[in-house]
């Protein structure tokens, strides 16, 4: 069996990369247990913490792969003129602006069938809606700055960029999912 | 090619994959919210719930392009019973999930004291990281190769399967087996 394969050599190439990233998202589950109480005391912001952070998350991934991959073929230039690049990144923000108001109302309607939301469904919406907007900004930063950076390090994109910003962008979402509630609620 | 031809085409193909994704994160949600009880009997659990999820999906959604990569080489044969080096990647996947849980543990159970806040003793965190770690881990290896191995065998390319697969599971079990793992270890050590 090639040492590709062996169990120690898997450990030894992926744990360090982990235990970075790990590290990371703890600073987001800090920020998450900063606001427990609000969070236990309205359930249905408790229901939007794991949509919120996956669809930050994923919502940069996808900018970042569709980037990486423009870079590899050479069509990307890394200017506001550039159509791939400002049409990723609208599209970006298109899906946060359809796919986080709807994961309010589907919050909402989660916790009221299984119990008292203690908010009423524009508050929820609000929260959702917002975050969304905010986060499909900084998706749109990070994974473009985070592209730009291994492009100049002569890093291949493909390996850096879409583990480093699906992680900064899951944490920048509890840290936003926090603000937004405090202004919100 | 303009910049609306690139924005919609972009935004037509990324929202099959975000919506369903958010759609187990819904459920994933009803979970976290349901686990009110365990969240208040074991302080600092929350601070590890962004960690353990996003651990869950490195590590299985690699294990996945892993597989899927290998198979499209024909260097592991496509069987559910798995050949040496499908184990061997599950058996490294699983530990790999369980050390980097449980180092997590160690630091919510050092920085939460220093940030003065509440926090359960290292020994419960450990067993819950160790726990959930486990339970999750072989729910979602089997997920992963029976995705990889049930595509390829019907000629749906895996690599477009695996990852959407593991977001979405990632999550759900993830926090099935956190709130599992939370009763198993309150009822032993409690």
């Amino acid at each position: 069996m090639t040492a590709e394969w062996r169990v120690r050599g898997i450990l030894r190439r992926t744990l360090p990369v982990l235990v970075a990233l790990t590290t990371l998202e703890l600073v987001g589950g800090l920020a998450l247990d900063g606001f427990e109480a609000t969070l236990l005391r309205y359930p249905t912001l408790l229901v939007l913490v794991p949509v919120t952070i996956g669809t930050a998350g994923n919502l940069g991934s996808v900018l970042a792969a569709r980037l990486s991959t423009a870079f590899h073929l050479g069509t990307l230039r890394f200017a506001p003129t550039d159509e791939r690049l400002v049409g990723n990144a609208l599209a970006v923000l298109g899906l946060s602006v359809t796919v986080f108001p709807a994961v309010g109302v589907g919050g909402w309607l989660v916790t009221t069938l299984t119990g008292d939301p203690r908010l009423p469904v524009g508050t929820v919406v609000a929260v959702a809606a917002t975050s969304g907007v905010v986060l499909g900004g900084v998706a749109i930063v990070v994974a473009s700055v985070t592209t730009y950076v291994a492009y100049r390090a002569g890093l291949n994109p493909d390996e850096y960029v879409v583990p480093v910003v699906t992680n900064v962008c899951d944490v920048l979402g509890v840290v936003v999912l926090f603000a937004v509630v405090r202004v919100v609620v | 090619m303009t910049i609306r031809s690139v924005a919609s085409e972009g935004f037509r193909r990324a929202l099959p994959a975000v919506g369903v994704s958010a759609l187990g994160g819904l459920v994933a949600g009803s979970v976290l919210a349901g686990m009110e009880a365990e969240l208040t009997a074991v302080p600092g659990l929350l601070a590890l719930v962004p960690a353990f999820l996003a651990i869950r999906g490195s590590v299985y959604g690699s294990l996945g392009s892993r597989l899927s990569t290998a198979v499209h080489q024909g260097l592991v044969d496509p069987t559910l019973a798995g050949d040496r080096r499908v184990r061997a990647a599950v058996v490294a996947a699983l530990l790999v999930g369980v050390t980097a849980s449980l180092f997590a543990a160690v630091v919510a159970a050092v920085v939460l004291p220093a940030l003065g806040r509440p926090v359960a003793p290292l020994p419960v965190l450990l067993a819950v990281a160790a726990c959930s770690a486990l339970l999750a881990g072989v729910v979602l290896a089997t997920t992963v190769v029976a995705v990889v191995v049930l595509g390829f065998r019907r000629g749906v390319d895996p690599d477009n399967l695996v990852g959407p697969a593991v977001t979405t599971a990632g999550d759900l079990f993830g926090l099935v087996a956190l709130l599992v793992a939370v009763r198993l270890v309150l009822a032993v050590l409690g």
